[in-house]
C-alpha cells in the first residue's frame, strides 16, 4: 500500500512529459503549416485603377487584379432589363441585380467561373456567351446571365464581386 | 545483445564481415535469391517488378531534369525548352519521364488488374493491397504535381481545376485551397511548392515500395490459380528463374517504351500544353493526362460540385476496402464463373470511363460516363459481395503441380474447360 502515492506521482511525471512533448511539437509544426499560407506580398497584392471612359456601349473589358481576371462590362438597356426581370427566388444562388451594381450600366465581375476556376467565355463578341447572354464556361458548361448569375450548369455561385469604387466617372478602383 | 544468434556463413569473409554485423547479406539471399515463387505464375506477375524499374527510372531521369529546370512563373516554361534545345540530351530525359509517367499508369493499371483478376487482395494479402492503392494515391498526386511544372495552359489550368476541387469542402475549403496554393490562384508560390514537393513524393513512394515488397513475401506470391504453395514441388527459387523471366519482360518493356520515346514522343501530350500559362484565358477544352481521365469522367458526370468530388474521391477510396466487400474464399476469377464476367465489365467500364473522360461532357458521353459511374460503384457494393454469396466457384486444383498434372493429360475424362461445371449452368438461371 505505501506504493501508492508513489506510483500515483510517478504517473503524474509521465503523463505531464508526454503532454508537454505533445504541446511542444505542435507548437514546433505550427510555423511550417502556417509558412504555406499566402506571404505578406501576396497579400499586399493591393488595388488596380482602371480607365473606364473607353469603353463603349455593350462592350466588355478583361483587367488582372491580384492574378485573376476581373471583367468590366458597360451593359446595354436590354441586358439590364433582362437582369432585372428575374425573380431573384427562381435562382441558385438569390441575388436581385441592383445588389450586384453600384451603376446599372456598369458590371463589374471577377472571371473566374465558381465551379472549378476557369474563365468563362463572352469577353469577346465572337465567343459564346451561353443560354443567358451573359458567360459560357467551356470547362464543365455553366451558363452565367447579363449580371453574372448562375443560371445552368454545376457551378454553384454567381460570379464574385470584387470592391470597388467609382473614383470618378471614367475611373475604376478595384479592390 | 543475444550472444547465440546464428550467424550465415558464406563462402567469401568480407560477406562473412558484413553479415556478422548487419545481416543485410542473408536478407538479400532470403527475399531475392531462394524466394520461391509458385511455378505457375505468367508474365502477369512480372509488372511489379517493371513498375519498380520505371519508378527508378522516373526518379533518376527527373534528378537530371531537376538540374536544368526553374520553378518559377517567369522562367519555368522557357526552362523547359531550353532543357528541350540546348540541354545536352535534355530531350531525351524529358521524354523518358514524360512518357516513363505514362507507362508508369499502364504498369500500374496492369499490376492491378492482375491483383483483382486473381484476387491478390484477399486473405492473407489485403495489408499489402491496402499499401498498393496507397502507392497509386501518391503516384496520382505525383504525376498531377509533375504535370503542372512545364508551366503550360494544361498545366495552368488543369492545376487550377484540380486545387478548386478542395474548395467544395463545405466551410473550410476555400481557406484550405488558398493554404495549399500560397495564393488566391495557381502562382509564383503554388509553382515553388508544387516543384517541392513533387521531388520528394517519388522517395515517400519508393519507401511504401520497400513495404509493399516485404508485405508480398510474409506469405509469398499469388499466382493464376489462387492456391498456396504446399510442397517444394510448387514454386521456383526467384534467382535465377523469376529474375531471368523479369528481365525478359524488362526487354520487352524496354522496346515498347523505346518506340514512343524516339517515334511518338508527344502522342500523350497534350498540344495546349505547348503555349505558355495566360492566368486570363482559359483553353477551350481541358482534358486531364489520359490515366486520370476515368477520375474526371466520374467528376463530371455529376451535376454537383460537392457530390462530384465526393464522388471521385470515393472511386479511389473504395479500393481500400475491397477485400472485405469480397465474400468469396476463392481467389482466382478463373474458378469464379459468374464474378469472372463482372469482373472484365468492371475493366471494360474503366476503360470507356476514361475514354469519355478524354472527351466534352455532353451527350452521349455524359450519359455513357454516368452509366459507367453507376456500374462502378454497384460492381463495389452490390455486384461483389452478392456474387460472392450466391456463386458456386468451379472445383480448385489439389496444389499447383496439380494444375500441370491436368493440362499435360490428354483430355480424356474431360477437363474442366470441356464440361460445363454446375456453376455455369447456374449461370444461366440468373
Amino acid at each position: 500500500m505505501a506504493k501508492k502515492p508513489k506510483n500515483k506521482r510517478r504517473d503524474f511525471l509521465q503523463l505531464s512529459t508526454v503532454t508537454l512533448g505533445a504541446v511542444g511539437t505542435a507548437a514546433f509544426i505550427w510555423p511550417f503549416l502556417k509558412s504555406m499560407s499566402p506571404a505578406e506580398d501576396t497579400l499586399a497584392a493591393g488595388s488596380t485603377e482602371v480607365d473606364i471612359s473607353a469603353i463603349e456601349e455593350g462592350q466588355s473589358i478583361t483587367i488582372k487584379w491580384r492574378g485573376k481576371p476581373v471583367f468590366i462590362k458597360k451593359r446595354t438597356k436590354d441586358e439590364i432589363n433582362a437582369a432585372k426581370m428575374v425573380q431573384a427566388s427562381d435562382l441558385r444562388d438569390p441575388q436581385d441585380d441592383a445588389d450586384r451594381v453600384q451603376k446599372e450600366e456598369w458590371l463589374v465581375l471577377v472571371g473566374v467561373c465558381t465551379h472549378l476556376g476557369c474563365v468563362p467565355l463572352g469577353q469577346k463578341v465572337s465567343d459564346m456567351k451561353g443560354e443567358y447572354d451573359g458567360w459560357y464556361c467551356p470547362c464543365h458548361g455553366s451558363h452565367y446571365d447579363t449580371s453574372g448569375r448562375i443560371r445552368k450548369g454545376p457551378a454553384p455561385k454567381n460570379l464574385d464581386v470584387p470592391p470597388y469604387t467609382f473614383l470618378n466617372d471614367n475611373t475604376i478602383k478595384i479592390g | 545483445m543475444d550472444k547465440n544468434r546464428k550467424v550465415h556463413q558464406f563462402k567469401n569473409p568480407v560477406l562473412n564481415w558484413i553479415e556478422f554485423r548487419l545481416p543485410i547479406i542473408s536478407y538479400f539471399k532470403k527475399e531475392y535469391g531462394d524466394y520461391p515463387m509458385p511455378k505457375n505464375c505468367n508474365y502477369f506477375w512480372s509488372f511489379g517488378a517493371l513498375a519498380t524499374i520505371t519508378l527508378v527510372t522516373m526518379i533518376v531521369s527527373g534528378i537530371f531534369l531537376a538540374m536544368n529546370y526553374t520553378p518559377h512563373t517567369d522562367m519555368a516554361f522557357d526552362s523547359v525548352e531550353r532543357i528541350m534545345r540546348d540541354v545536352n540530351y535534355g530531350w531525351l530525359m524529358r521524354y523518358i519521364h514524360s512518357n516513363g509517367a505514362a507507362f508508369f499508369f499502364i504498369i500500374v493499371y496492369i499490376h492491378i488488374v492482375r491483383a483483382m483478376y486473381f484476387g491478390s487482395y484477399k486473405y492473407p494479402r489485403e495489408l499489402n493491397w491496402i499499401l498498393g492503392v496507397f502507392i497509386f494515391l501518391l503516384m496520382m498526386a505525383t504525376s498531377f504535381l509533375g504535370y503542372t511544372l512545364p508551366w503550360g495552359q494544361m498545366s495552368y489550368w488543369g492545376a487550377t481545376v484540380i486545387t478548386n476541387l478542395f474548395s467544395a469542402i463545405p466551410f473550410i475549403g476555400e481557406g484550405l485551397k488558398t493554404w495549399l496554393l500560397g495564393d488566391y490562384n495557381v502562382g509564383n508560390a503554388t509553382l515553388n511548392r508544387f516543384f517541392a514537393l513533387h521531388y520528394v513524393l517519388p522517395f515517400v513512394i519508393f519507401g511504401v515500395v520497400g513495404l509493399h515488397v516485404a508485405a508480398v513475401h510474409v506469405h509469398g506470391s499469388n499466382n493464376p490459380d489462387g492456391i498456396d504453395i504446399k510442397t517444394n514441388n510448387d514454386s521456383v527459387n526467384f534467382f535465377p528463374y523469376m529474375l531471368i523471366k523479369d528481365t525478359v519482360a524488362m526487354c520487352a518493356f524496354g522496346v515498347a517504351i523505346s518506340a514512343v520515346i524516339f517515334f511518338g514522343p508527344n502522342l500523350m501530350a497534350e498540344v495546349d500544353n505547348y503555349i505558355p500559362a495566360d492566368p486570363l484565358v482559359t483553353p477551350a477544352h481541358i482534358v486531364p493526362n489520359w490515366y486520370l481521365a476515368p477520375f474526371y469522367a466520374i467528376l463530371r458526370a455529376v451535376p454537383d460540385k460537392l457530390g462530384g468530388v465526393l464522388l471521385m474521391f470515393g472511386a479511389i477510396v473504395i479500393l481500400f476496402v475491397l477485400p472485405w466487400l469480397d465474400r468469396s474464399k476463392v481467389r482466382s476469377c478463373n474458378y469464379r464463373p459468374i464474378y469472372k464476367w463482372f469482373m472484365m465489365g468492371f475493366f471494360v467500364n474503366f476503360f470507356a470511363l476514361g475514354y469519355v473522360g478524354m472527351l466534352p461532357a455532353e451527350g452521349l458521353y455524359l450519359l455513357i460516363a454516368r452509366v459507367g459511374l453507376l456500374y462502378y460503384f454497384g460492381f463495389f457494393f452490390i455486384i461483389t459481395p452478392f456474387v460472392g454469396w450466391i456463386e458456386k466457384p468451379s472445383k480448385l486444383p489439389l496444389s499447383i503441380s496439380d494444375v500441370y498434372a491436368k493440362n499435360i493429360a490428354p483430355n480424356i475424362g474431360g477437363g474442366e474447360k470441356g464440361i460445363p461445371s454446375p456453376a455455369m449452368q447456374k449461370d444461366t438461371n440468373l
